[in-house]
C-alpha cells in the first residue's frame, strides 16, 4: 500500500519537475535510476506513535529509509522529527514516561520485539547529537570508547587502528593526530562534532542518526560536516534532522516533512524543495511559517 | 526596659521617616512621578536610613562603652586609698558598689565613702541614661529633617540606597570574617602559653597521652605526658572506619538515587536519608554505646574475640552512618549536574548503563565526589559525642579497631570539664589540640573546595 504510494508520488513528482528544472530533472532521473535498482529498504517505519506520558508526540509516521542514502528530517520546532530520529535507536527508552507504538523494523527486523537488545541495536544504529557532546576523556579515549566497550578490537594495535581510521574518515585525524591524548574538551566545536562523528563512526554503525548536528557550529566548521555526511553515504545509511532547510537540500537525497507530530510528505529531496504536493509543505520551505 | 522602648521610639520615627520621604518626594514632583529620579518608596527609604542608621550607631557605641565611662568617672571620684588599689581589688570594690547602687546584696560593711561612692554611680547611671535617649532620638529626628530636605526631584536615592545597601552587606560579612580570626588567635595565643610548658616537639611526637599534672609537689605519678600523637592516631583510625562506612554507602545510594530511582522513588527516598543527618549526634551516640557496641562485644565473645564494650569499630561505624547523607547528598548533586548530553552520549554508542555511569559519569563526577568525601572526613575528624559514647576515653595507641581510643576532640571534652584553674598545662593542652584539629580540618576543606572548584571549571 506504502509503496504504491511512494511510487506514484515519484511519478507525478518526475512529470512536474520536468516542467520547472531541466537541470534538477536530469538529477533526479539519475537518482531515480539508482533508487529502483536498490536493495529494499534499511529502516521501514509503519504507524508509529509517540507518547509522552499523555501527550502524543507523533501520530502514525511511515517512512521508508533507503540504505546508503541521507534522509533529512525537516519541520518547526516540535513537530516530532527529533522525538522519530530517537525512536530510530531507542533513545527514547530513557525518557520517563515515553512509550512507543506501531512498528520500526530495521533490515526486515522488529527493533521495538522484546528480543531485541537495544544495546545491540545502538551500536548498529549510532547516534550524533545536537551539542557536541564529547566525554571529558582524551581524544584517543573517546573514540576508543566504543570499541572497547563492544569488544571490537582485540589489543592494543588494533585498537590504535580503530582510532585512527575513524578519525581519518571523521576528517579529523590530520588536526588532532598530535593531540590524540588531550583532552576532547578542548577541541573546537566543529572539531568536537567531528570528534563524536568519529567516535560513532568507530563502532562500525550500518546507520546513523545526526539530530541537527551543524546547529551550534559556525558556517566553516558546518560545511565540513556536510561534506564529510556526503562521504559517509557511501558506507552507511545516514538519518539526519535539520532546521536549516538549505543544508537538507544540499545533503540529503529524501526529506520528509513533519508538522505537528504528523509527517506531512515524504519524498526525494528536490521534488520536496521545488515542487513539494503539501500547501503546507511548501508554505514551510518558502518561509512562510516555521 | 528604658532600652526596649527607646528602640520602639527609633522604628517608629524610621517608619514616620519613611512616610514623610514618600510623600514629599510624590510632592515636590510637580510634573508627575515620572520625572522623580527614582520610585517614591525609594526616597522614603533615603529618610528612613537618615533617620535610623546614624541614631542606631551611636546607640550601639554607647551601649558599648558606657559601662567603662562610668567605670572611670566613679574611680575618679574615689578617694585616694581607693584609687590607689591593686587592680584586682579595685574591681571587688567596683562591684559592690554597683550592688550597693541597685540594691543588691554587698560582700562588706557599707561606710559613708562608700555609700556616696554608690550615690554617685547611681546618679552618673541616671544621667547616662537620660542623655543616650535625648542625644538618640535627637539625632533620629534631625536625620529626618536632613533627610526630608535633601529630597528633590534630582536627588538619586535609588544608587544611595544601593551603596547603603553594599555597605551593610560589607559590614556583615566583615563581622563573619573577624569572628574566624577572633577565634583562631584566641587559639593560637592559648596555644602559644602551653608551649612555653612543654615544647612542641613532645606534643606533636610524644606518643603517650596522660594530661594529670600534680597539684603539689610530693604526688606521685601525675608528671603529664602531652605527647598527642595516640590522640590523632584515633581520630585517624575512627574516621578512617567511619568512612569505609560512609563512602560506599553514600556513594552508591547516590548513584542508585540519581541514575536508576524513578523519580517517585528519589523523592521519597531523598528527604528519609536526609533525615539521617538531622538526627542529633547525641543520639547516634546512644545509638552506639547502647546497641551497637554491646552488640559487637557479643558477637565477639561467641567466637572468643575479646572485643571491649568502647571500641574504635563501634565509634566509627556509627559515625560511618551519620556521614551517608554528606557523602550520598553530595554525590547525588555532583552526579545529577553531568550534563545529560554525555549519557546520551554514551547510551547511543550502545553502553550500558553501568558502563556508562563506571565510565562516563563517575570519571566526570570524581573531583565533585572527592569534594564531598573530603568535606565529610572534616565532619568526622571534628565529631566528639559519638566517640565520647561509643569509644572511649583510654588514649591508646593502635591500629586494632576492637580496642578502645579516643580522638583528639573528646579529649578537648575531657580536659575543659570540671572546674580547672586556666593556667596549668592540663588546660591550656585543650586549646594546642584545637590548634591541631583547627589545621587538619582547614588543610581538608582547602583541599575540597579547590578541587571542587576545578569541577565547577570542566563543563564551562
Amino acid at each position: 500500500m506504502f509503496r504504491e504510494n511512494m511510487e506514484a508520488d515519484v511519478t507525478f513528482d518526475s512529470d512536474d519537475a520536468g516542467r520547472f528544472d531541466p537541470d534538477t530533472d536530469d538529477a533526479y532521473s539519475s537518482t531515480e535510476e539508482m533508487a529502483v535498482v536498490e536493495s529494499p529498504p534499511k529502516i521501514i517505519s509503519r504507524g508509529v506513535d509517540v507518547f509522552y506520558g499523555d501527550t502524543q508526540a507523533l501520530f502514525g509516521v511511515d517512512i521508508d529509509i533507503r540504505p546508503n542514502e541521507v534522509t533529512a528530517l525537516i519541520g518547526p520546532s516540535g513537530c516530532g522529527k527529533s522525538t522519530f530520529l530517537r525512536c530510530l535507536n531507542r533513545m527514547n527508552d530513557i525518557i520517563d514516561g515515553c512509550s512507543v507504538r506501531g512498528s520500526i523494523t530495521l533490515d526486515g527486523r522488529d527493533i521495538y520485539a522484546k528480543s531485541v537488545d537495544t544495546v545491540h541495536l545502538r551500536a548498529r544504529v549510532g547516534m550524533v547529537f545536537q551539542k557536541p557532546n564529547p566525554f571529558p576523556k582524551s581524544v584517543y579515549d573517546n573514540v576508543a570508547y566504543g570499541p572497547k566497550i563492544h569488544g571490537l578490537a582485540t589489543d592494543k594495535d588494533d585498537l590504535d587502528a580503530i582510532v585512527h581510521s575513524s578519525l581519518e574518515r571523521a576528517g579529523l585525524l590530520d588536526e588532532v593526530k598530535d593531540r590524540l591524548h588531550e583532552p576532547g574538551t578542548g577541541l573546537s566545536g566543529g572539531q568536537q562534532q567531528r570528534l563524536c562523528i568519529a567516535r560513532a563512526i568507530a563502532v562500525e554503525p550500518e546507520v546513523i542518526l545526526m539530530d541537527e548536528p551543524c546547529s551550534a557550529l559556525d558556517p566553516i566548521a558546518t560545511s565540513k560536516i556536510e561534506d564529510l555526511i556526503d562521504e559517509m553515504r557511501n558506507n552507511y545509511t545516514i538519518v539526519i534532522v535539520t532546521h536549516n532547510m538549505q543544508q537538507a537540500a544540499r545533503v540529503s537525497q529524501r526529506t520528509a516533512f513533519f508538522h505537528l507530530g504528523k509527517m506531512i510528505e515524504y519524498g526525494h529531496t528536490d521534488t520536496i524543495f521545488t515542487n513539494p504536493n503539501e500547501v503546507r509543505t511548501r508554505d514551510y520551505i518558502t518561509g512562510r511559517f516555521g | 526596659m528604658q532600652l526596649t522602648i527607646l528602640l520602639a521610639t527609633l522604628l517608629i520615627l524610621t517608619v514616620i521617616g519613611f512616610h514623610m520621604g514618600r510623600s514629599r518626594a510624590v510632592s515636590t514632583a510637580v510634573s508627575g512621578i515620572g520625572h522623580l529620579n527614582s520610585l517614591p518608596s525609594y526616597y522614603g527609604i533615603y529618610v528612613a536610613v537618615w533617620c535610623g542608621v546614624p541614631a542606631g550607631v551611636v546607640l550601639i557605641l554607647w551601649l558599648l562603652f558606657e559601662p567603662q565611662v562610668v567605670e572611670t568617672l566613679v574611680v575618679a571620684g574615689l578617694p585616694e586609698a581607693a584609687r590607689t588599689l591593686p587592680e584586682n581589688k579595685l574591681d571587688l570594690l567596683l562591684n559592690d558598689i554597683r550592688n550597693l547602687a541597685v540594691g543588691n546584696i554587698v560582700s562588706r560593711d557599707v561606710d559613708p565613702e562608700m555609700q556616696r561612692a554608690a550615690d554617685h554611680y547611681a546618679s552618673i547611671r541616671r544621667m547616662g541614661g537620660a542623655a543616650m535617649i535625648g542625644v538618640v532620638l535627637a539625632l533620629a529626628v534631625a536625620g529626618i529633617g536632613f533627610g526630608r530636605k535633601a529630597i528633590s526631584p534630582e536627588l538619586r536615592a535609588r544608587t544611595r540606597i544601593e551603596n547603603v545597601l553594599m555597605v551593610f552587606l560589607i559590614g556583615c560579612s566583615t563581622i563573619a570574617i573577624l569572628t574566624t580570626v577572633g577565634i583562631v588567635l584566641s587559639l593560637l595565643f592559648e596555644s602559644l602559653r602551653f608551649f612555653q610548658l612543654v615544647s612542641p616537639v613532645e606534643f606533636l611526637f610524644g606518643l603517650e597521652w596522660s594530661p594529670q599534672t600534680a597539684l603539689r609537689e610530693d604526688q606521685v605519678g601525675s608528671s603529664g605526658l602531652f605527647g598527642s600523637v595516640p590522640l590523632l592516631a584515633g581520630t585517624a583510625l575512627i574516621s578512617f572506619i567511619a568512612m569505609c562506612v560512609a563512602v560506599p554507602v553514600g556513594l552508591l545510594s547516590a548513584i542508585y538515587m540519581s541514575e536508576y530511582a524513578a523519580s517517585k522513588v528519589r523523592s521519597a527516598v531523598k528527604p528519609l536519608l536526609e533525615i539521617l543527618a538531622g538526627i542529633p549526634t547525641v543520639v547516634y551516640g546512644f545509638f552506639a554505646a547502647l546497641t551497637v557496641a554491646p552488640f559487637f562485644r557479643e558477637s565477639g565473645n561467641l567466637f572468643g574475640i575479646g572485643i571491649s564494650s568502647e571500641s574504635a569499630l563501634a565509634g566509627g561505624l556509627v559515625m560511618g552512618i551519620m556521614i551517608i547523607p554528606f557523602v550520598s547528598s553530595i554525590s547525588d548533586d555532583v552526579i545529577s549536574a553531568v550534563p545529560q548530553s554525555l549519557r546520551e552520549g554514551s547510551l547511543g554508542l550502545g553502553a550500558t548503563k553501568s558502563e556508562t555511569i563506571r565510565r562516563v559519569i563517575l570519571p566526570a563526577a570524581l573531583p565533585g565526589i572527592v569534594g564531598g568525601i573530603l568535606l565529610a572526613v572534616s565532619r568526622a575528624i571534628g565529631e566528639t559525642m559519638i566517640v565520647v559514647m561509643a569509644a572511649g576515653l583510654a588514649a591508646n595507641l593502635t591500629a586494632n579497631p576492637l580496642e578502645a581510643v579516643t580522638t583528639v576532640t573528646v579529649q578537648i571534652v575531657t580536659l575543659l570539664v570540671g572546674d580547672q584553674e586556666f593556667d596549668s598545662a592540663k588546660t591550656l593542652a585543650a586549646f594546642a589540640l584545637g590548634l591541631v584539629l583547627f589545621f587538619i580540618t582547614l588543610i581538608l576543606n582547602v583541599a575540597a573546595l579547590s578541587v571542587v572548584k576545578k569541577y565547577r571549571e570542566q563543563y564551562e
